[in-house]
């Protein structure tokens, strides 16, 4: 080969396994990448039938429950117009309460309860999820029309 | 006393003065951050960053460290740190000429004077408070930790020691003049920084690790991709640099490599200090702050790119080389370590954009990142053994196959042992990820144990980069093992009562309370049985802190040399049980030591004396073989 050809087939090649390469990535992007829903939406039927997405809103004030000495808790999570029940089943986060901002992964179960695979609570008094913060303003200008 | 660092910054070409700016940069930025740790050790609560991230009851150790615990302090740091680079390079490049050092110096003091101007406008940490404050509002808990005091200067002083490769690239661009010896002055400050940052990333890694909870070394975090992301352009800068002085080639390459790993070290910052990303590293959102650093974003990163439009062209190379060669294997590494690269940046801008873009808040996670960063690197860690005893442009591989396929036969056998004998899950992964770690291992053994048997000298480059290498092998079979063998499982457990993870048992014995310097805490005892026999008990906390009043959990782990056993504390769900998060970790250290072990062969290659010999350089020849073992420094 001269050395003309052979830059060509390096070159051919390399264009081919970035090629691969960004293909495969976006395939991988579109199969797993979550989405926000709030409960507004999740009431609305938004979410896909059997669709991981990320829930944000408040933790409604006294709905978290737990039988004593399980770990197991339910808890709903609200934006102030609707409200999702939520089971999770792992140790909540340190900042998680009640009447706080969270965020949890998971699916909707087929009794219309959503089961957490992570719950994120907020990292300190002064950070709100951003979804969630966007979410509840739209739901006061929304009510307040 | 700011305002005194202006006028001495501004740049300057009379090329006799530079030294003494840099001189004087460097004083007035050491007198800034000297009152600032004195204002902190002082508790001068008349100082707001002080009084945010201060408080009478926080330890004296923790104080000095709360300098860089919040945004100003930190950018603090950082312009300190760029200062320390580059009084570095005026002492070490004196030999260099004058006008190409000059123009370098010129554009560190361009960079540090946007940092400078943005943290007077934006982030000066003196600001007053009138009155003064009684007491401070403390320092965020999840940072009273040791690895606060080492973790922000390794990492800074990686990220901007990538400013020392960018300021090279463009002083070369403007003389329109790129050789071999550029290359050569290049390498040090490069292989120098890229080892700090593996060190910081590595630590902060570590950190996350023990001290949140979080239980793993990796996840993907935007602010970890973020400091990864250089890390990878770094490490594909220091190969290509190799290939540029040693045969004069990918010059323009190298040259991109350097903006865009500097350009990435910048866009981090923009992502974590403007308040786009949320997460543990941003303290404060403020638009201001991110329209300033996208501006300079911009202004920095646009000039080095149109100045290398307007300028690579000219620096044509012409030598050729063979597809199995050392260069293509270098150019390899380059591009899947680009392809990495590249992937990060995608799944860590895509939620930006697609919010930017009002297409709904979308989050990407592992199951986007780790199938996508293993496609590039297992081949990369494939080719390490094969590309380090290739011969420069020659393309036969028959001379260096026995070591190659030896070690690839050795490495084999051990991995199957191992999987085997220690673990023996079903996962494909953690055969093949220890098969390339103990290939990698072997095979850069090889190199050193043969010159030393023949009783040849060992130039710090080459055994830097075996030792690079083994410490990358050691780094494979740790994430491999603790990725595809760890055991993790959160449980309610009443006292007395035990959880069953693998071979050991995790037995709850209750709970008392516990005081720390500035903390009150509940203390649970966890005994770890294997076999019936002790192996460990576990004291994990949950704290609270009396001036932010929130509770942090403090996780304990006990490290054997193959695993480590963890728990962090829930809460008490009644009953007088707790909800508690057990995890048995095999090799999770070798990540760590394996990092620790790539920044030591990054500072050898780095000391290297051949750097030294600052003499514009003649590629001389003692022996073709000799030449080609020598430059594996790559």
């Amino acid at each position: 080969m001269t050395p003309r050809r052979r830059r060509l087939v390096l070159v051919l090649g390399i264009i081919a396994g970035v090629a691969v390469a960004g293909g495969l990535a976006l395939q991988a992007f579109r199969s797993n990448v979550t989405f926000f829903f709030d409960p507004t939406q999740v009431a609305a039927g938004e979410v896909k039938q059997g669709q991981r997405f990320r829930l944000g809103g408040m933790v409604k004030e006294g709905s978290l429950v737990r039988q004593a000495g399980e770990l197991e808790v339910r808890f709903a999570v609200t934006d102030f117009k609707r409200e999702v029940p939520v089971v999770y089943r792992n140790v909540l986060p340190d900042l998680f309460r009640e009447g706080a901002g969270v965020v949890a992964h998971g699916r909707l179960q087929a009794d219309g309860s959503f089961l957490a695979d992570e719950v994120l609570a907020k990292h300190d008094e002064k950070y709100m999820p951003p979804e969630v913060a966007r979410s509840l303003k739209k739901g006061e200008t929304r009510s307040g029309m | 006393m700011f305002g005194l660092l202006g006028p001495v910054l501004a740049q300057q070409r009379y090329v006799q003065a530079v030294p003494f700016a840099v001189a004087g940069q460097f004083v007035f930025t050491v007198l800034a951050m000297a009152s600032l740790v004195n204002a902190f050790v002082q508790m001068d609560f008349s100082v707001r960053y002080v009084a945010e991230n201060a408080n009478s009851a926080l330890p004296l150790f923790f104080r000095v460290a709360a300098v860089w615990g919040a945004h100003e302090g930190s950018l603090l740091l950082w312009i300190l740190v760029l200062s320390l680079w580059t009084v570095a390079v005026t002492l070490r490049s004196r030999a260099l000429p004058k006008r190409f050092i000059a123009r370098v110096l010129g554009i560190m003091g361009l960079l540090s004077f946007g940092f400078l101007l943005f943290t007077l406008a934006t982030s000066n940490p003196f600001l007053r408070l009138d009155p003064a404050a009684p007491d401070g509002r403390d320092l965020n808990p999840v940072l009273q930790d040791f690895a606060l005091a080492i973790h922000p200067p390794m990492l800074y002083t990686g990220y901007v020691g990538l400013s020392v490769a960018f300021a090279f690239a463009c002083a070369a661009m403007i003389e329109g003049q790129l050789d071999q010896a550029w290359a050569r002055w290049t390498r040090p400050w490069t292989t120098l920084a890229w080892a700090f940052l593996t060190a910081g990333i590595a630590l902060g890694s570590w950190w996350a690790y023990y001290e949140l909870g979080w239980g793993g070394f990796w996840f993907w975090d935007p602010v970890e991709n973020a400091s990864f992301m250089p890390w990878l352009v770094a490490t594909a800068l220091i190969h290509s640099l190799a290939v540029t002085d040693k045969r004069g080639l990918f010059k323009s390459w190298t040259l991109l490599l350097a903006i865009t790993g500097f350009s990435l070290s910048l866009l981090g910052t923009f992502l974590v200090r403007s308040g786009v990303l949320v997460s543990v590293h941003s303290f404060a959102a403020d638009p201001a702050r991110g329209i300033f650093i996208l501006a300079f974003l911009v202004i920095v990163i646009g000039g080095a790119l149109t100045l290398y439009a307007w300028r690579a062209p000219l620096l044509r190379s012409s030598a050729g080389f063979e597809l199995t060669s050392r260069e293509s294997f270098l150019l390899f590494n380059n591009i899947l370590l680009v392809i990495a690269a590249a992937v990060i940046f995608g799944g860590t801008m895509a939620p930006m954009i697609s919010d930017a873009l009002g297409q709904g808040a979308l989050s990407v996670g592992p199951q986007y990142f780790n199938p996508t960063f293993l496609l590039p690197t297992l081949p990369l860690l494939a080719l390490v053994s094969v590309g380090m005893h290739a011969n420069w442009k020659r393309g036969n591989l028959s001379r260096t196959q026995r070591p190659v396929l030896a070690t690839l036969v050795l490495a084999v056998a051990l991995a199957l042992a191992v999987w085997m004998g220690a673990y023996g899950t079903g996962s494909l992964m953690l055969p093949v990820g220890l098969g390339l770690g103990m290939w990698i291992i072997l095979s850069s053994l090889v190199d050193p144990i043969d010159r030393l048997r023949r009783g040849l000298s060992l130039s710090a480059g080459v055994l830097g980069m075996s030792v690079a290498h083994i410490g990358l092998g050691m780094l494979t079979l740790g994430i491999a093992v603790v990725q595809t063998a760890s055991i993790e499982r959160d449980s309610a457990l009443s006292v007395g009562q035990s959880a069953q993870l693998g071979a050991y048992s995790f037995r709850f014995d209750g709970v008392e309370p516990a005081e720390g310097a500035n903390f009150n805490a509940t203390q649970a005892k966890i005994t770890v049985q294997r076999d019936g026999t002790d192996v460990a008990v576990l004291q994990p906390q949950k704290r609270n802190y009396w001036v932010q009043r929130n509770a942090m959990t403090e996780a304990s782990i006990k490290t054997l040399w193959n695993h480590d056993l963890f728990v962090a504390m829930g809460e008490d769900v009644g009953k007088g049980s707790w909800s508690l998060r057990m995890q048995v970790r095999p090799l999770i250290q070798f990540v760590w030591f394996g990092a620790i072990i790539m920044m030591l062969g990054g500072i050898i290659a780095g000391l290297d004396r051949r750097y030294r010999q600052l003499k514009p350089v003649v590629e001389q020849e003692p022996d073709a073989v000799g030449d080609a073992a020598e430059a594996r420094t790559a």
